[in-house]
């Protein structure tokens, strides 16, 4: 068996004086989608972003198809070509175009001709029903199309894996499903993906397997059907229970 | 409930509004008469009033004097144009190093640092004397003694402090995740600031370099102290063999006949970037 995608094996993070991650393990395999969920603060946007490289971690290792990213000797670069990070505020780039902000690191970046790069970010585009919107600034989109533009962005160097970090938090209520749709035909299509979410519904229908986050630690994994509807710790039932009742 | 229609409801509008433009208008036009005519009879009924007019507002002076200075001014044009880019590339060259945080570049930072702090707390006035005069004074081969070069080193030296820092306000203004998006993309360090964050701060800092540009073109006038002939100098010449002030009015008018369009293109500027 080929080694997975994505591995993380005791990695420790903290800000100044305060833990983060305290220890996190964890496998995405190829085609797999494993969903991070847990209350704010748990440590789900800081474990992604560790992944991708974007902090430096404490202690502990991650693996990218079975080498070794976080030594020293890595050059980052390098690795966050092979990834891609979906942010829950799309942090697109204002100053360009929708079909520029994805044809950007294309070109830029894996050296890509202009003509081509621009070919695939508009065929990505158009998969996510934004054709016709290439040439408008990521502000005259609604939050749901500048999310599919970011998702688009980030599909456009062809990663290994997408890592997606509450993606539909910063969105309004009813635009949060044409989001999740996306990332659902994604999943269909074999995408490896490790996302960060407090859609529970959504967690459910597109993982393979769901963590539970817990102050640093992951206290509980399992299949959906088992985390979500039949948790053992307490911890993972409390929460559970809050967002059942937030509704 | 009133009977009265839509369509005479918002004609009824209209001309209310109307009525309370002119009303506007008429107070502006009464209270400007009042004022600049106060002013302009202050002035005129001064004890002093027949020899300023003499001086200062003779026709056949400025008739005169005019295609010198205009001619003195080409050269302050010309100095402004070459000034300014060298100021706008050295600028953000400066802005740059101060920014990147590579370790090999700590002591060009430090030195930066006093630059900056230096050449912003001297008055330009000064650091054209200083330069103008203390450079050919170190009598080394090589080193320009042209007094124009001097007086262009001089001004370029201390207005590159001021746009250094106005690039790195607009370096530091842009989200740090407009960063992170670009490195999470996978572009460099160098390829980020290059196509994300450079773009976006210039574009928000055009309104404060083009003040900028405004103050260099008056200041451009200080290069007179070291003698080339510039419109303030020809005009002071003028000036002091026929004891007539009238020269210097036709430099001051050259000068905001540049200046004041520059001013109108930055409100434009301004009022373009507060709409977006």
């Amino acid at each position: 068996m080929s080694a997975p995608v994505v591995e993380v094996r005791g990695v420790t993070k903290a800000f100044g004086d305060v833990p983060v991650l305290r220890g996190i393990d964890l496998v995405v395999r190829e085609h797999e989608a494993v969903a991070l969920i847990g209350a704010s603060g748990s440590g789900k946007s800081t474990l992604l972003r560790c992944i991708d490289l974007l902090e430096p971690i404490d202690d502990g290792d991650v693996l990218l198809d079975g080498e070794v990213v976080t030594d020293p000797s890595v050059d980052p670069v390098a690795v966050r070509r092979r990834l891609a990070l979906v942010f829950q505020a799309f942090n697109l780039f204002p100053h360009l175009s929708v079909i520029d902000n994805v044809a950007l690191a294309p070109v830029r970046a894996q050296r890509l001709g202009r003509e081509a790069a621009r070919a695939r970010a508009a065929e990505l585009l158009a998969r996510f029903g934004l054709a016709g919107r290439e040439d408008e600034r990521p502000d005259n989109l609604s939050g749901g199309q500048q999310q599919r533009v970011a998702i688009a962005r980030a599909l456009a160097t062809r990663p290994r894996a997408l890592l997606l970090d509450e993606i539909t938090s910063a969105l309004d209520p009813e635009l949060v499903g044409e989001v999740l749709e996306v990332v659902r035909d994604l999943k269909a299509q074999g995408t490896t993906m490790l996302l960060a979410t407090h859609e529970m519904a959504f967690a459910r229908d597109v993982a393979d397997e769901v963590c539970f986050l817990h102050e640093g630690r992951i206290l509980e994994r399992g299949a959906p059907s088992a985390v979500l509807e039949a948790p053992e710790r307490p911890e993972t039932q409390r929460f559970l229970r809050r967002l059942l009742e937030a509704r | 409930m009133s009977a009265v229609a839509p369509d005479d409801r918002r004609a009824y509008r209209a001309a209310v509004e109307r009525r309370r433009a002119r009303r506007g208008f008429a107070i502006a036009a009464a209270s400007t008469v009042v004022v600049v005519g106060g002013l302009t009879a202050l002035a005129v009924s001064s004890p002093g009033w027949d020899s300023v007019r003499d001086t200062f507002f003779d026709r056949e002076a400025f008739t005169t004097a005019f295609p010198d200075v205009l001619q003195g001014f080409w050269l302050d044009v010309k100095l402004f144009v070459l000034v300014e880019i060298a100021v706008l590339i050295l600028g953000l060259v400066v802005a740059l190093a101060r920014t990147t945080k590579a370790p090999a570049l700590f002591p060009v930072r430090a030195m930066l640092v006093v630059y900056v702090d230096v050449f912003r707390g001297v008055p330009v006035i000064l650091v054209v004397y200083l330069v103008g005069f203390g450079i050919p004074a170190l009598e080394l081969s090589g080193l320009p003694s042209d007094p124009l070069v001097l007086g262009a080193i001089g001004l370029a030296l201390s207005y590159t402090a001021y746009v250094a820092e106005v690039y790195r306000a607009g370096i530091d203004s842009v989200h740090p995740s407009q960063r992170q998006a670009g490195l999470a993309v996978g572009l460099t360090g160098a390829q980020t600031l290059r196509f994300v964050v450079l773009p976006q701060a210039v574009r928000r800092v055009l309104a404060p370099l083009l003040n900028d540009f405004i103050s260099l073109q008056k200041d451009v006038a200080l290069v007179a102290i070291l003698g080339p002939q510039e419109a303030f100098r020809v005009a002071q010449i003028s000036a002091s063999s026929t004891f007539n002030y009238t020269p210097l009015l036709a430099a001051a008018l050259l000068y905001l006949a540049v200046t004041i369009p520059l001013a109108r293109v930055l409100d434009h500027m301004q009022k373009r970037s507060r709409s977006r």
